[in-house]
């Protein structure tokens, strides 16, 4: 993974935008940098378009400020910003050719026509569209539709290239493979991206930083891995995965540990240093533990560091993975638990009595 | 459907649309059958054929004053009314106003308001002005009942025009001119075409509004009606109504077929796009 260099490309200060009496966006402050993934993951209806709507210049902050490379953006219309966007219906021009979509851009900035040959056929090659340059926009297919968008936003060579959900309308094969496509290239141009999707598994694939928003806010703004490790609420927690939620409180700290009581899974220890910062352990009413930290314990399997009893509920069988549902004796709900079908395991029938490993670094404090 | 089924044979059905069919044209057909027919009187069984009655036309002076006249009225009106319906479709389709509903229906309302209504309040309302009757205000009448057509037409061109496309254009570069001329304008083409050729043929064939509103020089269809006082002149009357009757028809096709040529460049069904005929 490429280390964001430090210089700031988009600076976001600020910002809200009412519509009428609704406020679509609460005050969102973000640095963006040069040559990072960026991605805007939330559901539908956080404010993650309005957000990215804005940078484009499609709509104007109620209050804030937006800073690109340096400048400031407002009163600069669209025309006018160093951004391009690929569009999730993305807006090919349905009465011109490919090439003259692709250089639709260029035309406007009074560039030669040779250059602009030039650089349409140059462009178009980068997604793997070369020679397609004479086809009709109609005759291509919804993935080929994606790479014009693409072609067309990048031969503009924009410091930004901002893409609104520009996957959703593929089939899932076709989704996974131009996850991997967009990652690569962007990371060979170098330049900014900055996605917008709900889609958590696209975010955490393709992303340097994934910033989830809920309801007009930023609720956590970190990598990949940070957001899926320590989530910092269990809005975040569940939006990104699957969580299993265990009731527990705070009995008491000593030297640098803290004693927790979980009565799904026994009582532990756990060294202060796990504890989120700003966090008030008198608040404390859940740990989250993902369902490949829980580990059903085969005769032969590796001792875990703590073990807990449960029965298996039941079992969903996913080719490489099997899911459990196993029911912890002091819970209410079945937790989830995934386990890896490796070679000589057997899936558990539904019934059986499973002895469950764990591991205390494994557990995310929540309050 | 199956109520339907049980209640009406399909042979019934088949007879009730032929019927349908005789009824509705079978008097257009008459038309050209007496205008090549060789009696003045307009009657059964013809008697021969002969194309005299095309000659009478030819040389007959006040019917060439009013087929110019009808000709500029028909292309004043038809770019008029394409301009203004342009500006409704365009305002309905993209922004938010209030009382848009209202409005809308409004300006549509020409559309079902009877002619003769509408030529007799404009005729009271120019005098009233003090502005004397021309082709002008013949103009001015067949703009206000050719708009509805227009906007109808318009709509669905300016309503299927995706919003992102003109967003795309400006985060390209372009001006907002820029977009219209080289983005909106190519996509409703077809809209404005067939918009352009129905209202050329409602106002070529108007006649209650063109009576009441025109001065001294009369258009085609006044021109005709006052000829209809003459027996000796009917079949030459028939004639011109064999020429007007294929030129529309003609007209109608090249506005379908246009319409249909660019939305199949586009590679969108031709029912999208919207059409009249």
């Amino acid at each position: 993974m490429a280390t964001p260099s430090p210089k700031p490309i988009i600076d976001l200060t600020g910002i809200t935008k009412n519509f009428g009496s609704f406020q679509a966006l609460k005050g969102i402050d973000a640095t963006i940098y040069e040559g990072e993934f960026f991605s805007l993951l939330g559901p539908s209806g956080c404010g993650k378009t309005t957000l990215l709507r804005m940078i484009a210049g499609f709509e104007t902050p109620t209050d804030g400020s937006i800073v690109i490379a340096g400048q400031d953006m407002e009163g600069v219309p669209a025309n006018r910003r160093p951004t391009n966007m690929v569009f999730q219906s993305y807006a090919i021009f349905p009465h011109l050719s490919v090439a003259e979509n692709v250089g639709y851009g260029l035309k406007t900035r009074k560039m030669p026509k040779a250059e602009i040959t030039r650089e349409v056929e140059q462009s178009l090659k980068m997604v793997d569209l070369g020679g397609l340059g004479d086809r009709a926009a109609h005759e291509l297919s919804g993935g080929q539709r994606q790479r014009v968008a693409l072609a067309r936003a990048l031969v503009m060579k924009p410091k930004v290239v901002l893409l609104d959900e520009p996957l959703s309308a593929l089939d899932k094969k076709l989704r996974d493979q131009m996850q991997v496509e967009l990652r690569q290239l962007q990371q060979k141009l170098g330049i900014t991206f900055i996605l917008v999707t709900h889609d958590q598994e696209e975010a955490l694939t393709m992303s340097d930083r994934i910033a989830v928003m809920f309801e007009g806010r930023i609720a956590q703004l970190a990598s990949p891995e940070e957001l899926y490790r320590r989530p910092v609420d269990k809005r975040v927690a569940s939006f990104i995965g699957v969580m299993n939620f265990l009731d527990a409180k705070a009995s008491g700290r000593m030297n640098g540990h803290l004693a927790l009581d979980i009565p799904a899974l026994g009582s532990i220890e756990l060294p202060t240093a796990q504890i989120p910062e700003g966090m008030d352990i008198q608040n404390l009413d859940s740990i989250g533990i993902r369902p490949e930290m829980l580990t059903i314990l085969f005769d032969g399997s590796e001792p875990t560091e703590q073990v807990a009893r449960g029965q298996v509920t039941g079992t969903a069988y996913y080719g490489d993975m099997t899911y459990y549902s196993v029911r912890l004796p002091g819970h209410t709900a079945d937790v989830t638990i995934s386990m890896r079908n490796t070679a000589g395991r057997s899936i558990v029938p539904p019934g059986s009595e499973v002895p469950v490993g764990w591991g205390a670094d494994s557990i995310v404090l929540f309050q | 459907m199956n109520s339907v089924r049980k209640g009406l044979s399909p042979k019934w059905l088949v007879f009730y649309a032929v019927a349908y069919m005789v009824f509705l044209y079978a008097p257009v057909i008459l038309l050209p059958m007496f205008a090549f027919n060789d009696a003045t009187i307009i009657s059964f069984p013809l008697t021969g054929f002969t194309t005299q009655w095309f000659d009478v036309l030819w040389k007959t002076e006040a019917l060439h004053g009013a087929v110019r006249n009808s000709l500029v009225v028909g292309v004043t009106s038809a770019v008029l009314s394409t301009i203004l319906g342009a500006c409704a479709a365009r305002a309905a389709a993209r922004y938010r106003f209030p009382a848009k509903r209202g409005i809308m229906s409004f300006i549509m309302l020409p559309l079902v308001l009877p002619e003769i209504i509408v030529a007799v309040a404009l005729l009271v309302l120019l005098i009233q002005l003090g502005m004397p009757l021309s082709l002008a205000t013949v103009v001015l009448g067949h703009v206000l009942i050719c708009t509805p057509f227009a906007i109808a037409i318009l709509n669905s061109a300016f309503q299927g025009l995706d919003q992102s496309l003109e967003e795309a254009s400006y985060d390209l570069g372009e001006s907002r001119w820029g977009t219209f001329r080289r983005v909106v304008l190519p996509l409703v083409m077809p809209g404005i075409v067939s918009s352009l050729l129905i209202t050329f043929t409602i106002s070529l064939d108007e006649f209650i509004i063109a009576f009441f509103l025109t001065g001294t020089e009369v258009t085609l269809p006044v021109y005709i009606w006052s000829q209809l006082r003459f027996p000796a002149k009917l079949p030459s009357v028939m004639a011109l109504g064999t020429i007007l009757l294929t030129l529309s028809v003609l007209l109608l096709i090249l506005a379908e077929w246009f319409r249909r040529r660019s939305a199949r460049k586009q590679g969108i069904e031709a029912s999208a796009t919207g059409g009249f005929a």
